[in-house]
């Protein structure tokens, strides 16, 4: 895999040297064999700010290959800038193919969405996540969180949902939705909504989860449970709309409000803008 | 007479450099307050937080005995257990009720994180057992979705009276719990230990300075100097014929009322 890619620069495949590569498929293979487990590794400097996806764009480059093909989405959609650029970026440092179809893709890095279409097994997703501990805004110290979960003491999380139903009378997380991996770690699913929650309970695709400023990375592998955490009277439920997509009248995807002038006028469409298309030609 | 909830022997806890507490022995049973007095770096805080497991000890032994009755040497326990332990069984009352509250939080959330830690995932019961504590300890149930912060002083020390005792502990340690309490506050404070002492039969270990907390609450009391216990025994005695120089000094002490 050493040989130079298509770049005037003469980068290595896919950016990293290969003992970064080596030293994050290191750490990704404890992740795999410990779903949700956070596990360190050495973060390295990326030719974007930390927040535009470091970790993620870390992890596609150690498990990207050249017969891949890669997605990337930005808010659900393939057209926004950070997808694009991400896009851009892999095509000129691999030479690997991309597309937008979900269906077409063998790697997909993400940051707020799973895509709507159901991901196949051998898929890969990636996210980039913000702030791999869950229980961060909780507890301050790393030192703390990290015996909390060693001790599997998650009493702490459930302090958070109380004061959501305490303050507005439900549970008002609707993004980052804390979730049980495997019936023992707690994690952070990243800023997903948690529409997109169910969609991670034995999914046949690997998921992985990489943090380039807190330098943490973890997985959910294939077929494992994932629970998303609730009180027995108040139930896990996702977001619903009244409104179908206005584009292609999808009634079970996951919609964006947006404005369309002035006066305050606004449609209703789908985030995920690969599988509004697609409805929209089925319907065609 | 029932077996001792906690039995101590030789502990000791050595700094180095002369500071630390030597050579205690004491047992504690059900439904028993026991008053740790002396003056400041007497080793007070020290031994108490040695008992709790947060320091470990130099040597000397103490078990525990817990509600199924099997007996734990928590200065050789692992962390694990003594986390479970600290969990089910025990509760730690700070002198600054912030230490030992989530004041970011509301009162009801306080209340039951206790509950919530051992598995109860009930938000109407854990709700309405959060609003019965909180009546417990005379804080009206109107204040269950205030945050400590908009909680007076004294007020907070009553919170952590309820965060604590809500899972029903065997043994509570507590440190100073008045120290930042005016006289009168302090009174109703202890009034109301005294009788949540009695109605829960839990074992209480209260470190202070003043003799008076001893005389309203303890039934036995423990005098510390330089880190050794000087006298030992039922408090009336210690107050009424205090044998030791120190004790007499400290009993004389006392504004007679």
């Amino acid at each position: 895999m050493t040989e130079a890619c298509h770049s005037q620069w003469q980068y290595n495949f896919a950016f990293l040297d290969e003992n970064t590569k080596r030293m994050l498929r290191r750490a990704l293979l404890k992740a795999v064999a410990i779903p949700g487990y956070q596990v360190p590794f050495g973060s390295r400097e990326m030719p974007l700010p930390y927040g535009w996806g470091t970790g993620g764009i870390q992890l596609t480059a150690s498990i990207i290959g050249q017969d891949d093909v890669l997605k990337v989405i930005d808010q659900g959609a393939d057209d926004t800038t950070n997808a694009v650029n991400i896009r851009r970026f892999f095509a000129r440092v691999t030479g690997v193919s991309t597309t937008s179809s979900t269906a077409a893709a063998s790697l997909i890095q993400s940051r707020h969405r799973i895509p709507e279409t159901p991901l196949q097994p051998g898929q890969i997703m990636v996210f980039q996540v913000p702030e791999p501990e869950a229980l961060r805004t909780l507890e301050a110290s790393e030192v703390e969180t990290r015996k909390l979960h060693a001790h599997q003491e998650y009493g702490l999380m459930h302090v958070k949902l109380y004061e959501d139903i305490a303050r507005f009378g439900h549970i008002a997380t609707s993004y980052d939705y804390p979730v049980m991996v495997n019936d023992r770690y707690l994690s952070s699913p990243s800023p997903i909504p948690k529409f997109d929650n169910p969609k991670l309970h034995m999914s046949p695709a690997l998921m992985l989860f990489g943090a380039g400023r807190e330098k943490r990375l973890y997985a959910i592998p294939p077929h494992t449970r994932v629970e998303s955490l609730a009180f027995e009277d108040h139930p896990f439920s996702v977001q619903r709309w009244e409104q179908a997509c206005a584009l292609c009248g999808s009634h079970d995807s996951y919609l964006d409000e947006i404005i369309t002038d002035d006066a305050g006028a606004r449609m209703f469409v789908c985030s995920d803008t690969d599988y509004c298309q697609q409805q929209q030609e089925g319907k065609a | 007479m029932s077996q001792p909830v906690l039995s101590v022997s030789g502990l000791t806890k050595d700094y180095g450099n002369g500071q630390g507490c030597f050579d205690i022995d004491f047992e504690l049973y059900e439904g028993e307050v026991l008053c740790i007095v002396g003056e400041s770096g007497s080793g007070k805080s020290t031994l108490l937080t040695t008992l709790a497991g947060r320091l470990s000890a130099d040597a000397g032994s103490v078990r525990f005995r817990d509600r199924a009755g099997s007996s734990h040497e928590l200065t050789t326990l692992a962390e694990a257990e003594r986390r479970r332990l600290a969990r089910s069984e025990w509760g730690f009352v700070t002198q600054h009720a912030r230490d030992g509250l989530r004041m970011n939080v509301s009162a009801g959330a306080n209340v039951s994180e206790r509950l919530m830690a051992l598995g109860q995932r009930h938000y109407g019961q854990l709700r309405e057992t959060a609003a019965q504590w909180l009546e417990k300890v005379e804080i009206s149930r109107e204040r269950l979705d205030d945050r400590p912060t908009a909680f007076s002083g004294g007020m907070q020390q009553r919170l952590q009276i309820a965060r604590n005792l809500v899972t029903q502990p065997r043994l509570v340690f507590m440190d100073e719990p008045t120290g930042g309490l005016d006289v009168s506050v302090q009174a109703r404070f202890l009034d109301l230990l005294r009788r949540l002492v009695h109605d829960t039969g839990i074992a209480v270990i209260m470190v202070t300075h003043d003799l008076g907390v001893a005389r309203l609450l303890a039934q036995r009391t423990l005098v510390m100097q330089q880190g050794r216990v000087v006298e030992a025994g039922l408090t009336d005695q210690i107050l009424d014929d205090p044998q030791h120089p120190y004790s007499q000094l400290l009993v004389s002490s006392i504004l007679q009322a």
